[in-house]
Protein backbone atom coordinates (compact mmCIF):
# COMPACT_ATOMS: atom_id res chain seq x y z
CA UNK A 1 0.00 0.00 0.00
CA UNK A 2 1.63 3.37 -1.13
CA UNK A 3 2.37 5.43 1.93
CA UNK A 4 1.64 9.32 2.27
CA UNK A 5 3.22 11.99 4.01
CA UNK A 6 0.26 14.92 4.48
CA UNK A 7 -0.82 18.03 5.97
CA UNK A 8 -4.28 16.50 7.39
CA UNK A 9 -6.98 19.34 8.86
CA UNK A 10 -8.01 18.95 12.44
CA UNK A 11 -12.07 18.75 12.38
CA UNK A 12 -12.68 18.41 16.29
CA UNK A 13 -11.23 17.57 19.40
CA UNK A 14 -13.92 15.62 21.75
CA UNK A 15 -12.31 15.08 25.01
CA UNK A 16 -13.57 11.49 26.20
CA UNK A 17 -11.36 11.93 29.24
CA UNK A 18 -9.23 14.42 30.85
CA UNK A 19 -6.36 12.29 29.59
CA UNK A 20 -8.30 11.02 26.22
CA UNK A 21 -9.06 12.76 23.07
CA UNK A 22 -10.37 11.84 19.79
CA UNK A 23 -9.27 13.94 17.45
CA UNK A 24 -11.05 13.73 13.85
CA UNK A 25 -8.67 14.30 10.87
CA UNK A 26 -9.47 14.70 6.80
CA UNK A 27 -7.74 15.63 3.66
CA UNK A 28 -8.68 18.79 2.83
CA UNK A 29 -7.60 18.45 -1.02
CA UNK A 30 -7.71 14.68 -1.78
CA UNK A 31 -10.05 11.24 -0.91
CA UNK A 32 -8.43 10.03 2.20
CA UNK A 33 -6.38 6.49 0.84
CA UNK A 34 -8.08 3.04 2.08
CA UNK A 35 -6.84 2.14 5.45
CA UNK A 36 -6.86 -0.96 6.99
CA UNK A 37 -7.82 -2.05 10.73
CA UNK A 38 -4.25 -1.96 12.78
CA UNK A 39 -2.57 0.53 10.19
CA UNK A 40 -1.66 3.36 12.09
CA UNK A 41 -0.20 6.71 11.51
CA UNK A 42 3.12 8.51 12.07
CA UNK A 43 1.96 12.02 13.53
CA UNK A 44 4.36 15.09 14.05
CA UNK A 45 4.34 16.45 17.35
CA UNK A 46 4.71 20.59 17.46
CA UNK A 47 4.79 22.69 20.46
CA UNK A 48 6.74 20.12 22.60
CA UNK A 49 10.29 21.13 23.08
CA UNK A 50 10.91 17.64 24.66
CA UNK A 51 9.30 15.83 21.60
CA UNK A 52 11.82 15.11 18.45
CA UNK A 53 10.11 12.29 16.99
CA UNK A 54 6.76 11.26 15.29
CA UNK A 55 4.36 9.54 17.53
CA UNK A 56 2.63 6.52 16.11
CA UNK A 57 -1.19 6.78 16.59
CA UNK A 58 -3.62 3.74 15.54
CA UNK A 59 -6.67 4.24 13.48
CA UNK A 60 -9.56 3.95 15.65
CA UNK A 61 -12.53 4.86 12.86
CA UNK A 62 -12.93 5.84 9.69
CA UNK A 63 -15.76 7.40 7.75
CA UNK A 64 -15.47 7.55 3.89
CA UNK A 65 -18.41 9.58 2.93
CA UNK A 66 -17.37 12.31 5.24
CA UNK A 67 -13.53 11.51 4.12
CA UNK A 68 -13.05 11.86 7.73
CA UNK A 69 -11.24 9.43 10.08
CA UNK A 70 -10.55 8.96 13.70
CA UNK A 71 -7.73 8.85 16.28
CA UNK A 72 -7.71 7.74 19.72
CA UNK A 73 -4.97 9.29 21.84
CA UNK A 74 -4.13 9.00 25.42
CA UNK A 75 -2.06 11.78 26.61
CA UNK A 76 0.68 9.81 28.51
CA UNK A 77 3.85 11.84 28.29
CA UNK A 78 4.75 15.48 26.75
CA UNK A 79 4.09 14.43 23.12
CA UNK A 80 0.65 12.63 23.28
CA UNK A 81 0.02 15.84 25.88
CA UNK A 82 0.99 18.13 23.07
CA UNK A 83 -1.72 16.73 20.62
CA UNK A 84 -4.59 17.04 23.61
CA UNK A 85 -4.06 20.77 23.23
CA UNK A 86 -4.50 20.41 19.36
CA UNK A 87 -7.42 22.39 17.92
CA UNK A 88 -10.42 22.29 15.15
CA UNK A 89 -8.52 23.85 11.90
CA UNK A 90 -4.96 23.16 12.80
CA UNK A 91 -3.25 20.93 10.85
CA UNK A 92 -0.90 18.34 11.64
CA UNK A 93 1.42 16.41 9.50
CA UNK A 94 0.66 12.32 8.87
CA UNK A 95 2.76 9.57 7.35
CA UNK A 96 0.17 6.99 6.69
CA UNK A 97 -1.24 4.80 6.49
CA UNK A 98 1.62 2.51 8.03
CA UNK A 99 1.68 -1.59 8.95
CA UNK A 100 0.25 -4.54 8.20
CA UNK A 101 -3.39 -4.47 9.31
CA UNK A 102 -5.94 -7.13 10.47
CA UNK A 103 -6.88 -9.88 8.03
CA UNK A 104 -10.43 -9.65 7.05
CA UNK A 105 -11.06 -12.93 5.20
CA UNK A 106 -13.40 -12.92 2.13
CA UNK A 107 -17.18 -13.71 3.06
CA UNK A 108 -17.48 -16.34 0.47
CA UNK A 109 -15.04 -18.13 2.94
CA UNK A 110 -18.20 -18.42 5.06
CA UNK A 111 -19.26 -15.89 7.81
CA UNK A 112 -16.67 -15.83 10.87
CA UNK A 113 -17.37 -15.16 14.55
CA UNK A 114 -14.50 -12.70 15.49
CA UNK A 115 -13.74 -11.64 19.58
CA UNK A 116 -12.02 -8.53 19.59
CA UNK A 117 -10.02 -7.79 23.23
CA UNK A 118 -9.40 -4.20 23.85
CA UNK A 119 -7.48 -2.45 26.83
CA UNK A 120 -6.63 0.99 27.36
CA UNK A 121 -6.07 2.84 24.33
CA UNK A 122 -5.70 -0.39 22.74
CA UNK A 123 -9.14 -0.51 22.21
CA UNK A 124 -8.85 2.48 19.14
CA UNK A 125 -7.99 -0.26 16.41
CA UNK A 126 -10.57 -2.97 17.66
CA UNK A 127 -13.18 -0.38 16.84
CA UNK A 128 -11.96 -0.05 12.98
CA UNK A 129 -11.51 -3.77 12.62
CA UNK A 130 -14.92 -4.86 13.56
CA UNK A 131 -16.50 -1.76 11.51
CA UNK A 132 -14.98 -3.72 8.55
CA UNK A 133 -15.20 -6.78 9.80
CA UNK A 134 -18.99 -6.00 10.02
CA UNK A 135 -19.25 -4.40 6.62
CA UNK A 136 -17.94 -7.93 4.99
CA UNK A 137 -20.54 -9.51 6.23
CA UNK A 138 -18.79 -10.87 9.55
CA UNK A 139 -19.81 -10.85 12.71
CA UNK A 140 -17.59 -9.17 15.19
CA UNK A 141 -17.77 -9.15 19.03
CA UNK A 142 -16.06 -6.96 21.62
CA UNK A 143 -14.85 -7.49 24.84
CA UNK A 144 -13.39 -4.49 26.44
CA UNK A 145 -11.51 -4.24 29.96
CA UNK A 146 -10.59 -1.97 32.48
CA UNK A 147 -9.65 -1.10 36.19
CA UNK A 148 -13.08 0.91 36.00
CA UNK A 149 -15.79 2.41 34.68
CA UNK A 150 -14.11 5.70 33.28
CA UNK A 151 -11.28 3.36 31.07
CA UNK A 152 -14.35 2.27 29.30
CA UNK A 153 -14.13 4.55 26.23
CA UNK A 154 -16.44 4.94 23.60
CA UNK A 155 -19.07 2.17 24.42
CA UNK A 156 -21.65 3.40 22.43
CA UNK A 157 -19.90 3.44 19.19
CA UNK A 158 -18.77 -0.21 19.69
CA UNK A 159 -22.29 -1.01 21.09
CA UNK A 160 -23.50 0.15 17.43
CA UNK A 161 -21.14 -2.17 15.29
CA UNK A 162 -21.63 -5.40 17.19
CA UNK A 163 -22.49 -6.81 20.65
CA UNK A 164 -20.34 -5.76 23.56
CA UNK A 165 -19.37 -7.19 26.89
CA UNK A 166 -17.09 -5.09 29.45
CA UNK A 167 -14.93 -6.27 32.38
CA UNK A 168 -13.84 -4.25 35.09
CA UNK A 169 -11.46 -4.75 37.47
CA UNK A 170 -13.94 -3.27 40.41
CA UNK A 171 -16.78 -4.28 38.70
CA UNK A 172 -17.75 -0.47 38.40
CA UNK A 173 -19.12 -1.97 34.50
CA UNK A 174 -19.70 -5.48 33.10
CA UNK A 175 -18.52 -8.90 34.97
CA UNK A 176 -15.68 -8.33 37.79
CA UNK A 177 -12.01 -9.13 36.81
CA UNK A 178 -10.05 -8.89 33.84
CA UNK A 179 -10.72 -9.47 30.46
CA UNK A 180 -10.00 -13.19 30.45
CA UNK A 181 -12.28 -13.89 33.18
CA UNK A 182 -15.43 -12.98 31.36
CA UNK A 183 -18.16 -15.70 31.20
CA UNK A 184 -17.89 -15.50 27.43
CA UNK A 185 -14.76 -17.45 27.17
CA UNK A 186 -16.97 -20.57 28.43
CA UNK A 187 -19.88 -19.74 26.96
CA UNK A 188 -18.87 -19.32 23.28
CA UNK A 189 -16.75 -19.88 20.41
CA UNK A 190 -15.00 -18.06 17.68
CA UNK A 191 -13.18 -18.23 14.65
CA UNK A 192 -10.60 -15.99 15.31
CA UNK A 193 -9.74 -13.57 18.08
CA UNK A 194 -7.63 -10.26 18.60
CA UNK A 195 -6.23 -8.35 20.57
CA UNK A 196 -4.36 -5.17 21.06
CA UNK A 197 -3.75 -3.33 24.59
CA UNK A 198 -1.37 -3.78 27.24
CA UNK A 199 1.40 -6.73 27.09
CA UNK A 200 0.25 -8.65 30.16
CA UNK A 201 -3.30 -9.01 28.81
CA UNK A 202 -2.63 -9.86 24.95
CA UNK A 203 -0.02 -12.49 26.60
CA UNK A 204 -3.22 -13.89 28.34
CA UNK A 205 -5.50 -13.34 25.73
CA UNK A 206 -2.95 -15.06 23.28
CA UNK A 207 -2.54 -18.22 26.09
CA UNK A 208 -7.02 -18.42 26.35
CA UNK A 209 -7.16 -18.28 22.51
CA UNK A 210 -4.11 -21.07 22.51
CA UNK A 211 -5.70 -23.30 24.76
CA UNK A 212 -9.16 -23.21 22.72
CA UNK A 213 -7.47 -23.52 19.36
CA UNK A 214 -8.38 -20.41 18.05
CA UNK A 215 -6.29 -18.78 15.90
CA UNK A 216 -5.46 -14.99 17.27
CA UNK A 217 -3.62 -12.39 16.18
CA UNK A 218 -2.32 -9.34 18.42
CA UNK A 219 -1.50 -5.79 17.83
CA UNK A 220 1.86 -4.65 19.11
CA UNK A 221 2.72 -1.19 20.37
CA UNK A 222 6.69 -1.02 20.52
CA UNK A 223 8.61 2.55 20.81
CA UNK A 224 9.32 3.47 17.07
CA UNK A 225 11.47 5.93 15.75
CA UNK A 226 10.54 6.24 11.72
CA UNK A 227 7.67 4.01 11.19
CA UNK A 228 8.76 2.84 7.73
CA UNK A 229 11.18 0.05 8.56
CA UNK A 230 14.10 2.00 7.68
CA UNK A 231 15.41 2.99 11.67
CA UNK A 232 14.99 -1.13 12.86
CA UNK A 233 14.63 0.06 16.54
CA UNK A 234 10.57 -1.41 16.64
CA UNK A 235 11.66 -4.87 16.45
CA UNK A 236 10.17 -7.62 17.96
CA UNK A 237 11.51 -11.36 18.51
CA UNK A 238 9.63 -13.57 16.11
CA UNK A 239 10.09 -17.50 14.68
CA UNK A 240 11.69 -15.39 11.91
CA UNK A 241 13.88 -13.43 14.04
CA UNK A 242 13.88 -10.02 15.18
CA UNK A 243 11.16 -7.81 12.86
CA UNK A 244 10.03 -4.19 12.78
CA UNK A 245 6.52 -4.01 13.96
CA UNK A 246 6.08 -0.72 11.95
CA UNK A 247 6.30 -2.92 8.22
CA UNK A 248 5.86 -6.63 9.24
CA UNK A 249 3.55 -5.64 12.13
CA UNK A 250 1.70 -4.31 13.83
CA UNK A 251 -0.12 -7.26 13.91
CA UNK A 252 0.58 -10.92 14.13
CA UNK A 253 -0.30 -14.22 14.48
CA UNK A 254 0.88 -15.13 18.25
CA UNK A 255 2.16 -18.55 16.46
CA UNK A 256 5.04 -16.08 15.32
CA UNK A 257 6.03 -14.16 18.19
CA UNK A 258 7.93 -16.11 20.47
CA UNK A 259 5.94 -15.50 23.77
CA UNK A 260 5.96 -17.61 26.47
CA UNK B 1 20.34 27.24 -10.99
CA UNK B 2 23.46 26.91 -9.43
CA UNK B 3 26.07 24.18 -10.42
CA UNK B 4 25.71 21.59 -6.88
CA UNK B 5 27.94 18.51 -8.81
CA UNK B 6 30.53 17.65 -7.12
CA UNK B 7 33.24 14.95 -7.05
CA UNK B 8 34.02 12.09 -4.00
CA UNK B 9 37.34 10.34 -5.24
CA UNK B 10 36.96 9.26 -8.94
CA UNK B 11 32.87 9.05 -7.91
CA UNK B 12 31.07 11.99 -9.61
CA UNK B 13 27.45 13.07 -7.37
CA UNK B 14 24.78 15.33 -9.46
CA UNK B 15 24.73 16.80 -6.26
CA UNK B 16 26.03 16.52 -2.65
CA UNK B 17 23.48 15.17 -0.55
CA UNK B 18 23.44 11.25 0.54
CA UNK B 19 21.66 9.38 3.37
CA UNK B 20 22.87 8.33 5.82
CA UNK B 21 23.34 4.52 6.71
CA UNK B 22 21.14 3.18 9.12
CA UNK B 23 18.63 6.09 8.48
CA UNK B 24 17.40 5.24 5.03
CA UNK B 25 16.94 1.35 5.15
CA UNK B 26 18.04 0.12 1.50
CA UNK B 27 16.27 3.27 -0.23
CA UNK B 28 13.75 1.21 -1.39
CA UNK B 29 11.83 2.04 1.94
CA UNK B 30 11.47 5.42 0.85
CA UNK B 31 10.41 5.54 -2.60
CA UNK B 32 6.91 6.43 -1.50
CA UNK B 33 7.95 9.61 -0.53
CA UNK B 34 10.71 10.91 -2.66
CA UNK B 35 12.28 10.49 -5.81
CA UNK B 36 15.39 8.17 -4.85
CA UNK B 37 16.87 9.37 -9.09
CA UNK B 38 17.56 12.74 -7.51
CA UNK B 39 19.61 12.19 -4.46
CA UNK B 40 23.73 12.81 -5.05
CA UNK B 41 23.76 9.49 -3.65
CA UNK B 42 22.04 7.00 -0.78
CA UNK B 43 24.16 4.81 1.24
CA UNK B 44 22.13 1.18 2.42
CA UNK B 45 22.51 0.40 5.79
CA UNK B 46 25.08 -1.34 7.57
CA UNK B 47 26.27 -4.96 5.82
CA UNK B 48 28.24 -7.58 7.05
CA UNK B 49 29.67 -10.80 5.82
CA UNK B 50 27.16 -13.01 7.67
CA UNK B 51 23.49 -12.03 9.00
CA UNK B 52 23.45 -10.39 12.16
CA UNK B 53 20.55 -10.31 14.52
CA UNK B 54 21.29 -7.15 16.37
CA UNK B 55 20.54 -6.22 19.86
CA UNK B 56 17.44 -6.95 21.94
CA UNK B 57 14.69 -3.85 22.34
CA UNK B 58 14.33 -1.21 23.37
CA UNK B 59 16.52 0.09 20.70
CA UNK B 60 16.05 3.76 21.36
CA UNK B 61 15.38 6.71 23.39
CA UNK B 62 14.14 9.94 22.59
CA UNK B 63 15.95 12.92 23.47
CA UNK B 64 14.82 16.65 23.88
CA UNK B 65 16.64 17.03 20.29
CA UNK B 66 17.81 13.70 18.76
CA UNK B 67 17.39 10.19 19.90
CA UNK B 68 19.79 7.42 20.91
CA UNK B 69 19.88 4.39 19.20
CA UNK B 70 21.50 0.66 19.63
CA UNK B 71 20.43 -1.41 17.13
CA UNK B 72 23.75 -3.27 16.64
CA UNK B 73 24.42 -3.81 13.39
CA UNK B 74 20.98 -6.14 12.11
CA UNK B 75 21.37 -7.02 9.23
CA UNK B 76 20.67 -10.07 6.49
CA UNK B 77 24.12 -10.20 5.47
CA UNK B 78 25.51 -9.03 2.05
CA UNK B 79 24.89 -12.48 0.32
CA UNK B 80 21.41 -11.60 0.71
CA UNK B 81 21.91 -7.58 0.14
CA UNK B 82 24.37 -8.88 -3.44
CA UNK B 83 20.86 -11.38 -4.48
CA UNK B 84 17.72 -10.07 -2.95
CA UNK B 85 18.13 -5.95 -3.00
CA UNK B 86 20.81 -5.10 -5.56
CA UNK B 87 18.34 -6.20 -8.41
CA UNK B 88 16.29 -3.74 -7.25
CA UNK B 89 18.63 -1.01 -6.55
CA UNK B 90 21.37 -0.91 -9.81
CA UNK B 91 18.40 0.95 -12.19
CA UNK B 92 18.14 3.81 -10.08
CA UNK B 93 20.06 6.79 -11.64
CA UNK B 94 21.68 7.86 -8.01
CA UNK B 95 24.60 5.60 -6.70
CA UNK B 96 24.11 3.51 -3.96
CA UNK B 97 26.68 2.97 -1.68
CA UNK B 98 26.88 -0.39 0.51
CA UNK B 99 28.24 0.59 4.22
CA UNK B 100 30.30 -2.29 5.36
CA UNK B 101 31.26 -3.25 8.63
CA UNK B 102 32.38 -6.59 10.26
CA UNK B 103 34.35 -7.58 13.03
CA UNK B 104 38.14 -8.52 12.12
CA UNK B 105 40.12 -6.72 8.77
CA UNK B 106 39.47 -10.16 7.32
CA UNK B 107 35.82 -9.96 7.24
CA UNK B 108 35.91 -6.00 6.42
CA UNK B 109 37.62 -6.81 3.35
CA UNK B 110 36.15 -9.92 2.51
CA UNK B 111 32.55 -7.99 2.69
CA UNK B 112 34.03 -5.39 0.82
CA UNK B 113 35.16 -8.15 -2.08
CA UNK B 114 31.40 -9.64 -2.67
CA UNK B 115 30.30 -5.77 -3.02
CA UNK B 116 32.78 -4.99 -5.53
CA UNK B 117 31.35 -7.75 -7.47
CA UNK B 118 28.40 -5.37 -8.08
CA UNK B 119 28.36 -3.49 -11.09
CA UNK B 120 26.54 -0.64 -10.22
CA UNK B 121 27.62 0.14 -6.32
CA UNK B 122 30.52 2.38 -7.28
CA UNK B 123 31.33 3.12 -3.74
CA UNK B 124 31.19 1.46 0.09
CA UNK B 125 31.50 3.19 3.30
CA UNK B 126 33.80 1.53 5.77
CA UNK B 127 31.79 1.43 9.28
CA UNK B 128 34.68 1.76 11.83
CA UNK B 129 32.34 3.29 14.05
CA UNK B 130 29.78 2.00 15.23
CA UNK B 131 29.54 1.82 19.02
CA UNK B 132 26.60 -0.42 19.58
CA UNK B 133 28.34 -3.71 18.73
CA UNK B 134 30.93 -5.06 21.06
CA UNK B 135 33.52 -7.09 18.42
CA UNK B 136 34.91 -4.74 15.71
CA UNK B 137 32.83 -1.44 14.63
CA UNK B 138 34.12 1.16 17.15
CA UNK B 139 37.02 -1.02 18.58
CA UNK B 140 38.76 -0.39 15.17
CA UNK B 141 37.84 3.42 14.67
CA UNK B 142 39.55 4.63 18.08
CA UNK B 143 42.66 3.94 17.36
CA UNK B 144 44.72 5.10 14.64
CA UNK B 145 46.42 1.31 14.37
CA UNK B 146 42.92 0.14 14.70
CA UNK B 147 41.37 1.86 11.57
CA UNK B 148 44.58 1.63 9.81
CA UNK B 149 44.24 -2.22 10.14
CA UNK B 150 40.42 -2.57 8.78
CA UNK B 151 41.45 0.34 5.73
CA UNK B 152 44.82 -1.56 4.75
CA UNK B 153 43.04 -5.13 4.26
CA UNK B 154 40.09 -3.26 2.27
CA UNK B 155 41.72 -1.04 0.47
CA UNK B 156 43.79 -4.23 -0.94
CA UNK B 157 40.90 -5.71 -1.73
CA UNK B 158 38.67 -3.34 -2.43
CA UNK B 159 39.46 -1.21 -6.02
CA UNK B 160 36.64 1.27 -6.55
CA UNK B 161 35.60 4.65 -4.00
CA UNK B 162 36.69 3.98 -0.57
CA UNK B 163 35.01 6.24 2.21
CA UNK B 164 35.82 5.71 5.79
CA UNK B 165 32.68 6.52 8.67
CA UNK B 166 35.18 8.05 11.34
CA UNK B 167 33.89 7.81 14.86
CA UNK B 168 33.43 11.28 17.18
CA UNK B 169 34.14 9.12 20.59
CA UNK B 170 37.75 9.68 20.55
CA UNK B 171 40.34 12.10 21.72
CA UNK B 172 41.63 14.04 18.34
CA UNK B 173 39.41 12.92 14.99
CA UNK B 174 42.33 14.20 12.85
CA UNK B 175 44.65 11.89 13.68
CA UNK B 176 42.03 8.96 12.49
CA UNK B 177 41.67 10.68 9.75
CA UNK B 178 45.46 10.86 8.27
CA UNK B 179 45.64 7.24 9.47
CA UNK B 180 42.55 6.62 7.10
CA UNK B 181 43.96 8.58 4.25
CA UNK B 182 47.59 7.23 4.39
CA UNK B 183 45.99 3.64 3.97
CA UNK B 184 44.61 4.89 0.43
CA UNK B 185 41.09 5.80 1.66
CA UNK B 186 39.56 7.93 -0.84
CA UNK B 187 37.26 10.39 1.42
CA UNK B 188 36.35 10.25 4.95
CA UNK B 189 32.56 10.81 6.58
CA UNK B 190 31.91 11.89 10.21
CA UNK B 191 30.31 12.00 12.49
CA UNK B 192 28.95 8.26 13.47
CA UNK B 193 27.22 9.03 17.02
CA UNK B 194 28.45 9.60 19.75
CA UNK B 195 27.73 7.48 22.54
CA UNK B 196 25.57 8.01 25.36
CA UNK B 197 22.80 6.98 27.81
CA UNK B 198 19.62 7.61 28.90
CA UNK B 199 17.93 6.55 32.17
CA UNK B 200 14.22 5.09 33.40
CA UNK B 201 14.22 6.77 37.02
CA UNK B 202 11.07 4.44 38.11
CA UNK B 203 12.54 1.30 37.15
CA UNK B 204 15.96 2.73 37.74
CA UNK B 205 17.49 1.15 34.49
CA UNK B 206 18.87 2.53 31.16
CA UNK B 207 16.16 2.47 28.69
CA UNK B 208 18.78 0.84 25.84
CA UNK B 209 18.98 -2.61 26.66
CA UNK B 210 22.50 -2.55 26.10
CA UNK B 211 23.17 0.57 28.31
CA UNK B 212 24.26 3.16 26.05
CA UNK B 213 23.25 3.76 22.51
CA UNK B 214 24.55 6.58 20.06
CA UNK B 215 23.17 10.09 20.24
CA UNK B 216 22.45 11.69 16.73
CA UNK B 217 19.51 14.75 15.63
CA UNK B 218 19.84 18.36 15.85
CA UNK B 219 21.76 18.21 19.27
CA UNK B 220 24.98 16.67 17.58
CA UNK B 221 25.05 19.51 14.47
CA UNK B 222 27.63 21.79 17.13
CA UNK B 223 30.30 18.96 17.38
CA UNK B 224 29.95 17.70 13.69
CA UNK B 225 30.40 20.77 12.53
CA UNK B 226 33.59 21.65 14.56
CA UNK B 227 35.13 18.20 13.68
CA UNK B 228 34.29 18.85 10.29
CA UNK B 229 36.31 21.57 10.17
CA UNK B 230 39.24 20.22 11.84
CA UNK B 231 39.17 17.32 9.79
CA UNK B 232 39.28 19.13 6.34
CA UNK B 233 42.14 20.82 7.33
CA UNK B 234 43.76 18.01 8.27
CA UNK B 235 43.62 15.58 5.25
CA UNK B 236 43.54 16.73 1.69
CA UNK B 237 40.60 14.09 0.83
CA UNK B 238 36.81 15.10 0.42
CA UNK B 239 35.23 15.30 3.65
CA UNK B 240 31.23 14.26 3.90
CA UNK B 241 30.21 15.80 6.35
CA UNK B 242 27.61 14.52 8.57
CA UNK B 243 25.07 14.95 11.95
CA UNK B 244 21.92 16.56 12.60
CA UNK B 245 21.32 17.92 9.18
CA UNK B 246 17.74 18.98 9.43
CA UNK B 247 17.83 21.56 6.63
CA UNK B 248 19.35 23.55 3.39
CA UNK B 249 20.98 25.89 6.25
CA UNK B 250 22.48 23.26 8.20
CA UNK B 251 23.54 21.62 4.81
CA UNK B 252 25.37 24.09 3.82
CA UNK B 253 26.85 25.12 7.41
CA UNK B 254 28.65 21.52 6.68
CA UNK B 255 29.57 22.59 3.50
CA UNK B 256 30.91 25.80 4.39
CA UNK B 257 33.44 23.80 7.36
CA UNK B 258 34.95 22.00 4.70
CA UNK B 259 32.50 19.32 3.80
CA UNK B 260 32.74 18.44 -0.22
CA UNK B 261 29.16 16.32 0.54
CA UNK B 262 26.59 15.75 2.98
CA UNK B 263 24.81 13.15 4.44
CA UNK B 264 21.04 13.48 6.03
CA UNK B 265 19.96 11.22 8.70
CA UNK B 266 18.23 11.02 11.30
CA UNK B 267 15.66 13.90 9.60
CA UNK B 268 14.49 11.23 7.46
CA UNK B 269 12.77 9.62 10.61
CA UNK B 270 11.03 12.86 10.83
CA UNK B 271 10.25 13.61 7.31
CA UNK B 272 10.55 10.76 5.09
CA UNK B 273 11.02 13.59 1.87
CA UNK B 274 13.45 16.11 3.91
CA UNK B 275 16.34 15.01 1.28
CA UNK B 276 14.51 16.45 -1.18
CA UNK B 277 13.77 19.98 0.26
CA UNK B 278 17.38 19.99 1.24
CA UNK B 279 18.27 19.61 -2.36
CA UNK B 280 15.92 22.48 -3.46
CA UNK B 281 16.63 24.61 -0.54
CA UNK B 282 20.83 24.37 -1.29
CA UNK B 283 19.95 25.06 -4.89
CA UNK B 284 17.98 28.43 -3.90
CA UNK B 285 20.17 29.62 -1.70
CA UNK B 286 23.23 29.63 -4.14
CA UNK B 287 21.22 31.20 -6.12
CA UNK B 288 19.90 33.74 -3.48
CA UNK B 289 23.79 34.53 -2.66
CA UNK B 290 25.80 34.13 -5.99
CA UNK B 291 27.29 31.05 -5.73
CA UNK B 292 27.29 29.72 -9.38
CA UNK B 293 28.97 26.61 -8.63
CA UNK B 294 28.89 24.62 -4.32
CA UNK B 295 32.36 24.73 -4.58
CA UNK B 296 33.13 28.34 -3.79
CA UNK B 297 31.69 27.91 -0.51
CA UNK B 298 33.46 24.53 0.70
CA UNK B 299 35.72 24.96 3.28
CA UNK B 300 35.48 29.08 3.01
CA UNK B 301 35.62 29.18 7.32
Amino acid sequence: MKKYVKKLCVKNVEFLREDYILLRLSDPHDTLPEMLPGQFVQIAVEGSPATFLRRPISINFVDKEKNEFDLLIHAVGDGTRALTRLQEGNTLSCIYPLGNGFRIPPIDEGKKKFLLVGGGVGTAPMLLYGQCLKAAGHEPTFLLGGRSRRDILELERFENIGRTFVTTEDAGMGEKGFVTHHSIWQTETFDSVATCGPKPMMMAVGRMARARQTECFVSLENLMACGVGACLCCVEKTVKGNVCVCTEGPVFNINDLTWE
Amino acid sequence: MAQLAINIGNLSLRNPVMTASGTFGYGLEFTDFIDLNRLGAYIVKGTTLLPRQGNDYPRMAETASGMLNCVGLQNKGVDYFCKEIYPQLKDFKSHAIVNVSGSTPEDYAECAARVAELEKIPAIELNISCPNVHDGGMAFGVSCAGAASVVKAVRAAYPKTLIVKLSPNVTDISEIARAVEAEGADSVSLINTLMGMSVDIERRKSNLSIGTGGLSGPCVKPIALRMVHQVAKAVKIPVIGLGGIMNAEDAIEFIMCGATAIQVGTANFIDPAVTMKIIDGMNDWCDQHGVKNIYEIIGVI
